[in-house]
């Protein structure tokens, strides 16, 4: 990755983030449509957790670090404060591996 | 509708959630810088990202394809796939980043800080006026942290001072970091539940398979919204 696939990812980023406020003024959004986006926004962000947890390139990531993601899940869904799951979770991993799980 | 005191404790309750979002964020920044400098990146390469992108999941996504093989443009289509989530996140924001919201340069400047962690500061926020506040305390503390950490990850990965950061268990991290920032809004919404388990299970699928380029799985993974559901109840509030 050089300073050029840098520049381009950020310009392009940066386009995406501005297309929405400037289109929201001339899209009007119902109120289903504005459901159906924040459910796809949360589908989309658990599928990033479940991918992240579970997979790495295109195989399976290992038991340790699918221990500790949930682990912390577990301690999210139990209203657990945010920094202790995030910290749980990686502590978990870490002893998980140390003691030779992989 | 809220009292004075009501309105100071739920802006005090946000700022305490925004300093556990920058420490939970930090650690998953600090090992982002760590885990692209042991993949054998240059240093400037993960600051830089962290700056002029700002976006944790497109930063691994695209430092991840490179580190596997996938060339630049490999790497930038998928850290521009993984953006495409803002897109939505900006159309709902539009009370926050807006012409009438935020006038002038605020508005150009309000649209880099737009994160999954801003979007959804603000859109947990009942009136205009406390989305804005969330929006933009959040942004500017997660931009100050994020980069401070990467920063930091990496110079401590570049001078070898951090040894292997599988072992310290970081990646574990930041799926557990998506996790929280979804949980409030999927509480009292069961067919989004329901939804969430379908994508995440096709998304994980179409990962495993050979030849799916990075990005794709979780994008393909929002045509589970469409699935007939229980015609969605109105919001009773």
């Amino acid at each position: 990755m050089n300073a050029w696939a840098v520049l381009v990812l950020a310009a392009g980023t940066y386009a995406l983030r501005v297309a929405g406020p400037l289109l929201a003024g001339r899209v009007r959004l119902t109120d289903r449509a504005r459901l159906l986006l924040a459910r796809g926004a949360a589908v989309l962000l658990v599928a990033l957790a479940a991918t992240g947890a579970l997979t790495e390139g295109h195989g399976l990531a290992g038991w340790a670090r699918a221990a500790g993601v949930a682990a912390g899940v577990v301690l999210v869904a139990r209203r657990v404060p945010f920094a202790v799951a995030v910290v749980a979770a990686a502590v978990l991993t870490a002893l998980l591996r140390w003691a030779g799980v992989r | 509708m809220f009292a004075k005191e009501n309105v100071r404790s739920v802006e005090r309750s946000v700022g305490r959630d925004i300093a556990l979002v920058c420490l939970a964020d930090g650690l998953v920044g600090a090992s982002f810088g760590a885990v692209t400098v042991a993949d054998g990146m240059p240093v400037w390469l993960p600051i830089a990202l962290s700056l002029l992108v700002f976006a944790g999941s497109a930063q691994f996504a695209a430092v991840g394809v490179a580190a596997g093989g996938g060339g630049p443009v490999g790497a930038v289509a998928a850290g521009l796939l993984l953006n495409t989530r803002v897109l939505p996140f900006g159309l709902a924001l539009a009370d926050v980043l807006g012409k009438d919201a935020a006038p002038g340069p605020r508005r150009w400047l309000g649209a880099h800080l737009l994160t999954d962690e801003t979007a959804a500061f603000a859109l947990a926020q009942p009136t205009p006026e406390r989305r804005r506040f969330a929006f933009w305390a959040s942004g500017l503390a997660l931009f100050a942290a994020w980069n401070a950490c990467v920063a930091a990850g990496a110079l401590a990965a570049g001078t070898g001072l951090l040894g292997d950061p599988d072992a310290l268990g970081l990646d574990a991290a930041y799926p557990v970091v998506l996790a929280a920032l979804v949980a409030p809004s999927l509480r009292g919404d069961a067919p989004g539940r329901r939804a969430a388990g379908l994508g995440a299970a096709l998304a994980v699928a179409l990962t495993l398979l050979p030849g799916v380029p990075a990005g794709v799985p979780v994008l393909a993974a929002v045509a589970a919204v469409a699935v007939p559901s229980a015609p969605a109840r109105g919001r009773a509030r």
